[in-house]
């Protein structure tokens, strides 16, 4: 199995392919993005995609119970996201409001985030990430909720993806024990390189 | 009258040129990221000094990771979105 740091920094490329889709998209707006059927349903498949690869990290990284319920929530609220975008570039979604499943995702992610962290801000670095990972999904669930109620905004369609570049570069600065800011927890374990 | 009508247009072509400028430059940027960044951590590139890792630890790298992403946009992605794009501009 690989150690879960490198779950992370493969979730991590993930995210990053995720954020330049949708910036592109936002570059060049939906109409154009759209006009090749394939790309409509690049990120959408792309987050299912990447739900589904969730599963097994739920399985197989027990480390606590809070651990693979929270796992566990991120497989279904991606799933979930990834599925009613793919129904709405599809059209068999015809309601716009399917697009909340997908603020629902930012929020439970974050909620997730933040109570699977048992451990300070300070504890090491891989505790702080999660709190921040907790409240930057938090705050930027404001873009794919303005996404919702505004969808032609180039503010928001570009906010939404680099939320993802974002979550990207949080994951990719994350080891599984590691000091942050100088502050390394004697109870966390020997730092590796 | 005369003036409104013939800078209207020259104002979308310029946006409509930096739209493609901003999109052949995503690809590229993202992998000179990467490279930048083994560049300042190369001990998080373990194919530089292997000490026998694990597959995993041979297979995940995150800077060479993100030069992947960057590249696979730039190839896969980009070139029928600039052609799209460029199918929408008026000349």
């Amino acid at each position: 199995m690989p150690p879960p740091e490198h779950v992370h920094w493969l979730f991590a490329s993930g995210f990053l392919a995720l954020g330049l889709f949708l910036l592109a998209e936002a570059v060049v707006g939906r109409e154009i993005w759209r006009k090749r059927r394939w790309r409509a349903y690049l990120w959408p498949s792309t987050m299912f995609c990447m739900g589904l690869a969730m599963w097994p990290v739920m399985v197989f990284f027990t480390s606590s119970t809070l651990h693979m319920l929270a796992h566990g929530a991120w497989a279904e609220v991606m799933m979930v996201a990834g599925a009613a975008e793919l129904g709405l570039a599809s059209g068999k979604l015809r309601s716009p409001l399917w697009r909340l499943a997908i603020v629902a995702a930012f929020v439970v992610t974050g909620a997730a985030f933040l109570v699977h962290e048992q451990n300070d801000w300070f504890f090491q670095r891989s505790a702080f990430l999660h709190h921040l990972l907790g409240w930057t999904f938090l705050a930027f669930a404001i873009f794919p909720l303005g996404r919702v109620l505004r969808p032609r905004s180039a503010i928001f369609a570009s906010g939404f993806a680099l939320a993802f570049v974002v979550v990207a570069i949080i994951l990719y600065c994350d080891r599984d024990v590691a000091p942050v800011f100088g502050h390394l927890s004697p109870l966390a374990g020997e730092p590796h390189r | 009258m005369t003036q409104i009508a013939t800078e209207a247009p020259r104002d979308a072509t310029r946006r409509r040129s930096a739209r493609a400028y901003v999109l052949s430059a995503l690809g590229p940027v993202t992998v000179v990221v990467g490279i930048v960044w083994s560049i300042l951590q190369p001990y998080r590139l373990t194919i530089l000094h292997p000490h026998g890792e694990s597959f995993w630890w041979l297979l995940v790298q995150p800077p060479l990771l993100v030069v992947l992403v960057g590249a696979l946009f730039h190839f896969l992605v980009v070139p029928g979105l600039l052609e799209d794009l460029e199918a929408e501009e008026p000349e």
